[in-house]
């Protein structure tokens, strides 16, 4: 018998707009000691699924509409809320997507370690804390009896979700459910967080339900993959059939979205189009210390090249962009764009620069004024640079909606009105609307579902031919970059550690943090 | 955390004394001194009172000197009430204001905090409209208008309450303390209801739950220190909204009490009450400012490492 | 989709913008409309007043005396038979007077402080903020007091005194508004178009910022009501022979034993209008937070 039987579970949210049914009659099994992945881009209705079982969703909006799931034989969908509250924390245990915010910043990380422990066993406090300790120790905290007293903001990330993963497993549960745990992770804590809850799951023997928006990343540690869409498991089975035979289409789209491969190079490649050296970007931070975002850089990028940049938080990578662009103060050295140093531009100089340079942001949630109408965004650079006249910009306007693949009849609309794929392409648009020779792209995709992820990089792909770009893609993530760029740099903290094209990185890797982030790479058995 | 008070004080000790001298020279400033007004004084008797008062001396050596009484805990003599000092005043009126003061802080926070906190728990129910559209009503009802509504209910229609005074007749601290308490409890309602309500959509809250702790420990051990928080910080400004309170509590309670003597001595242009007064009662209101500064950072394990780090 | 390709943006349909949103939010919010509904009734009979209230504003009838409600008097009369309506009414002009008046002092002050020390950020913004910080940690009920005893009681001085005080926080509001703005990917990407600086601000940082601002601008103005009134009450605000709503309440609260309706009406009125302003902010409130729009 399974541990966790789901049949049929309907779950819906009852707005003033009408019901949403979030979750459409799934049902799948966990396996003691296998992990169950459930695979779905936002609004799949993966994480409501499981937050329903245990009771866990806001109700009313929410209301499970049908289905069963027993666990252990007893079904968790008809129990009140005092047997659930049994379950929860002593048998089903839970961690989280971000570890920044789930973890109570009032309270020491040992008081809210023991909490399950001496509700649900009655343990002592001082058994309680000798309990954390150890497990403490086990998930990889180092000197656990001192950091017990810590409070959450005196750690990392990787650290934080460490704890929540000893927390969960405190009481010795015998399922885990696991919702995003490793997306608000930079790579190489990302692979290491994955691998610790690999081994805690087998030498424990518990079953796991691993929730991700990335089939990537449970390529390696799933034994059972279910995909959602739309509330719907649209295909279901072990990890060889999904990722060697996937008959669903969706499921073929989720597979092709994953980059892989390296970019045939341009073949327009000429001169040097930036050269960049010595760049220093020291801030002066709140406390008054200096932090060397960016320290003693030099890299060239050639016309028509794509040069990836690749990093993990706090590797400098943004802050390179932006020092190019002049958005943030260089400190010291130089930045030539095609032979002129654009660090000592000003005025009129400097402005007639900017229209040959763009940038395209991470969150297209941001990165548009909300007060404006998509045509009021893409004319305000053509009417600023005056390549356009009051008259012949509404045509000018709607051939950039042709290009980045927007409606024109969108053209009147506010950018809450798009999805975050559409409001990409608009920022996309404005971005080359003043026919730059230079776009900076910063993590361009990673705030977006995997599917519209690929979409927007063929588009990047196809304008910069169409329109003979010269780009610095910068992002976090190997496989995004070397499926888009020429050439690659590797940062970290600030300075430049290897530098090579795709091929040369990811066949021989001269340094070993390089290695590292290779081996970081999810799903680095399916390539 | 001490280096953190110690340079709060410091930056409070400017902060009083701009307070002394701004007050100082505006009263200096007033048009007419303070025996104009009145019948014509013989002009010896008249030289006299001012070299008592000091007025015969230059402006910046009159500053200097009342500078002087001050460090030594002298507010100066009063100008209506002869051979009275402010210390005097202040020691007589203070006690009833600080007891009024603390009931009507004691019933803010109390029917306040848990009105807030109740509602935050089932938002949008009557549980959460009930007590904030009383609150509502707290905000938009005036100290000065309540007092006398309350005074005409209870004292005057259906005599349950005494009218007036303080400490003379049993219950007669209830209706002071409850007009005062009142708008208090309203502020302190709405801030504890919108704290508690982030809080509560905090994504900690949801781990708690994921615990299968039962609700009440989620509010009492995970939710109410944040949800809190905003309370404390408004103790401050609180304590200034309720001096300037229990002016008006005072007047229609006719408490022997500070404010009272405040409004009085305004009205009579007695300037050195007022100097006086301003300058304790700005003092005050400085250091119980400092006071819930200090406590929500101490509430606050960030802030608290980020200050403690060196004690 | 099935798009026909239009050629002209005329033919594109027009999309609803944020402030529509909110206009369409807040027609929603029952509360909200009847307190704009109240406001403007409130502002509209004080702009008419001479014209349409019922008595003189100083005809006495001493004979008459203090009367209760009636057909010739609705409100009933004061001690010097004077009509209850016309004295609110008159006293309405005053008291919404301050408030508005006070109100946009405070907003002048407090927005240009705060989006220049918002934006010029560094050392400007430090020493600006820390003078708001001492300010602020002034008691400014008891210098107001303090003010008008000095200076006697001059409505100017009111309104400045009042407007002084209320800056600050709108100062505070505006800077965490144009500091978190500037931060904004949208600003940046209007600085690396290459815009100039007054276009950005005009463009990208006011509209954006205004949203706050109108809400807590109508939050303000039943404070600086409350503060007069206040004032007034203790005989340290509006003089005789003006009047506004505090000082009918003070008069009505020393003889309510024997005339109640000169302590009830205009007390209720106060509170109708603190009320309808109150409800009318938080509906705003509601209405315009941006971010509840996000998704």
């Amino acid at each position: 018998m399974a541990l966790l039987e789901v049949r049929d579970l309907g779950v819906s949210f009852v707005t003033r707009n009408g019901v949403n049914k979030a979750v459409d009659g799934i049902s799948f099994d966990v396996q003691s000691g296998k992990i169950t992945a459930i695979i779905g881009e936002s609004g799949s209705g993966k994480s409501v699924a499981c937050y329903s079982m245990l009771g866990l969703i806001p109700s009313p909006p929410g209301r499970i509409d049908s289905g069963s799931a027993l666990f252990d034989g007893e079904d968790l969908l008809q129990m009140s809320e005092s047997q659930l509250r049994r379950i929860r924390g002593r048998d089903v245990a839970m961690i989280f997507q971000d570890p920044m915010t789930c973890l109570n910043p009032y309270l020491c990380i040992g008081d809210q370690l023991a909490e399950p422990l001496i509700l649900h066993c009655g343990a002592g406090k001082a058994e309680a804390r000798r309990r954390a300790i150890e497990i403490l120790d086990e998930v990889g905290i180092r000197d656990p009896g001192t950091t017990i007293d810590s409070y959450p903001h005196e750690f990392s990330g990787g650290m934080r979700q460490r704890v929540m993963i000893a927390m969960a497993l405190i009481n010795e549960p015998r399922l885990l459910i696991a919702d995003e745990p490793t997306t608000a992770l930079d790579v190489t804590i990302q692979a290491q967080i994955l691998k610790l809850i690999a081994d805690l799951q087998k030498k424990r023997d518990i079953g796991v339900i691993f929730i991700s928006h990335d089939l990537a990343v449970v390529a390696d540690i799933a034994d059972e993959i279910a995909v959602m869409q739309n509330g719907r498991i649209v295909e279901h089975g072990d990890r060889e059939a999904i990722f060697r035979g996937a008959e669903h289409p969706y499921t073929q789209t989720l597979l092709a979205a994953i980059p892989s491969g390296s970019k045939t190079l341009s073949e327009a490649v000429g001169d040097d189009l930036i050269r960049v050296r010595n760049l220093r970007t020291w801030f002066r931070t709140p406390s008054g210390d200096t932090m060397k975002a960016v320290d003693d850089v030099s890299f060239d990028i050639r016309r028509g090249e794509v040069l990836g940049l690749v990093g993990e938080s706090g590797s400098g990578k943004s802050t390179i962009g932006r020092s190019l662009l002049r958005l943030v103060p260089i400190s010291a050295g130089s930045v030539s764009f095609d032979g002129t140093d654009i660090t000592v531009l000003e005025g009129k100089a400097l402005k007639s620069m900017r229209r040959r340079m763009q940038m395209i942001f991470q969150d297209p949630f941001a990165s548009l004024n909300p007060r404006m109408t998509v045509f009021d965004t893409l004319a305000e650079p053509l009417l600023l640079h005056k390549l356009e006249d009051r008259r012949s910009v509404s045509d000018a306007v709607l051939r950039l909606m042709d290009d980045v693949g927007l409606a024109r009849s969108a053209v009147r609309k506010y950018p809450h009105e798009f999805s975050g794929g559409q409001r990409q392409r608009i920022a996309i648009g404005r971005a080359l609307a003043t026919r730059p020779e230079f776009v900076v792209a910063d993590e361009p995709v990673s705030a977006l579902d995997v599917t519209i992820q690929a979409q927007i990089l063929d588009l990047m792909v196809e304008l910069g031919r169409e329109y003979g770009l010269t780009m610095l893609f910068v992002s976090h993530d190997l496989a995004v970059v070397r499926h888009i760029a020429d050439r690659i740099i590797v940062l970290f903290q600030g300075r430049v550690i290897e530098e090579g094209s795709g091929e040369q990185l990811f066949n021989a890797p001269r340094e070993n943090y390089t290695r590292e982030l290779l081996g970081a790479i999810p799903g680095s058995s399916l390539l | 955390m001490w280096r953190f008070i110690g340079s709060r004080l410091l930056q409070a000790v400017p902060v009083i004394l701009a307070v002394i001298t701004a007050t100082f020279f505006l009263v200096r400033m007033a048009p007419g001194g303070p025996f104009d007004s009145e019948k014509a004084v013989i002009p010896e008797v008249r030289a006299a009172l001012e070299a008592q008062y000091r007025l015969d001396q230059p402006l910046a050596s009159q500053y200097f000197a009342y500078l002087g009484d001050l460090a030594s805990g002298d507010f100066g003599p009063s100008f209506k009430y002869p051979g009275r000092s402010v210390n005097e005043l202040i020691a007589a009126g203070l006690p009833v204001t600080a007891e009024l003061g603390f009931y009507a802080l004691l019933i803010a926070t109390l029917i306040g905090g848990l009105a807030g906190v109740l509602a935050s728990l089932k938002p949008n129910t009557a549980q959460d409209y009930v007590p904030m559209a009383l609150a509502m009503l707290g905000i938009c009802m005036p100290t000065f208008l309540l007092g006398p509504l309350l005074v005409l209910l209870f004292g005057i229609r259906l005599e349950w309450l005494p009218v007036s005074g303080w400490g003379d007749l049993p219950g007669d601290k209830i209706l002071p303390s409850l007009t005062l308490g009142a708008a208090l409890a309203a502020y302190i309602a709405r801030l504890s209801r919108a704290g508690m309500l982030e809080v509560l959509s905090q994504d900690y809250i949801r781990t708690a739950r994921a615990k299968g702790l039962p609700e009440w420990q989620v509010v009492t051990r995970h939710a109410l220190r944040g949800g809190l928080l905003p309370v404390v910080t408004f103790l401050g400004p609180a304590f200034a909204g309720l001096l300037a309170g229990s002016f008006v509590v005072e007047s229609i309670f006719q408490i022997p009490g500070l404010g009272r003597f405040y409004v009085q001595a305004a009205f009579n242009r007695d300037y050195t009450m007022i100097l006086g007064t301003t300058v304790f009662l700005s003092t005050l209101i400085v250091l119980f400012n400092l006071m819930s500064d200090v406590l929500a950072a101490w509430l606050n394990p960030r802030l608290r490492a980020q200050y403690g780090s060196s004690a | 989709m099935t798009t026909e390709v239009i050629t002209d943006i005329a033919q594109a349909e027009q999309g609803t913008s944020l402030w529509q949103d909110a206009w369409v939010r807040l027609k929603k919010n029952r509360l909200a409309v009847c307190g704009l509904i109240v406001l403007l009734i409130m502002v509209m009979t004080a702009l008419l007043t001479p014209w349409i209230a019922p008595y003189a504003f100083d005809a006495q009838n001493l004979d008459l005396g203090a009367t209760p409600p009636s057909a010739a008097h609705w409100l009933g009369t004061d001690i010097f038979g004077r009509d209850m309506l016309t004295q609110i009414l008159y006293g309405g002009r005053i008291s919404l007077a301050v408030g508005f008046i006070a109100t946009t002092v405070a907003l002048l002050i407090g927005v240009t402080w705060g989006a220049i020390a918002g934006y010029v950020g560094g050392r400007v913004d430090a020493v600006m903020m820390r003078l708001v910080d001492i300010l602020y940690a002034l008691p400014f009920m008891i210098f107001i007091v303090l003010l008008m005893v000095v200076f006697g009681r001059n409505m100017l001085l009111l309104f400045l005194a009042i407007g002084a005080v209320e800056w600050l926080t709108m100062a505070r509001i505006m800077r965490g508004q144009v500091q978190s703005l500037r931060q904004q990917e949208f600003v940046e990407a209007a600085i690396s178009l290459g815009l100039p600086t007054s276009t950005i601000i005009r463009r990208h940082l006011v509209p954006n910022a205004l949203g706050p601002i109108i809400v807590y601008t109508t939050l303000t103005i039943p404070g600086v009501m409350l503060l007069e009134a206040f004032l007034s009450f203790l005989g340290l605000g509006v003089q005789p022979p003006q009047t506004s709503w505090g000082l009918l309440i003070s008069y009505g609260a020393d003889t309510m034993e024997e005339y109640p309706w000169l302590l009830i009406y205009p007390g209720l009125t106060l509170t109708v209008t603190l009320f309808s302003l109150n409800f009318l902010g938080d509906g705003l409130r509601d209405a315009l937070d941006v971010r509840g729009s996000r998704d």
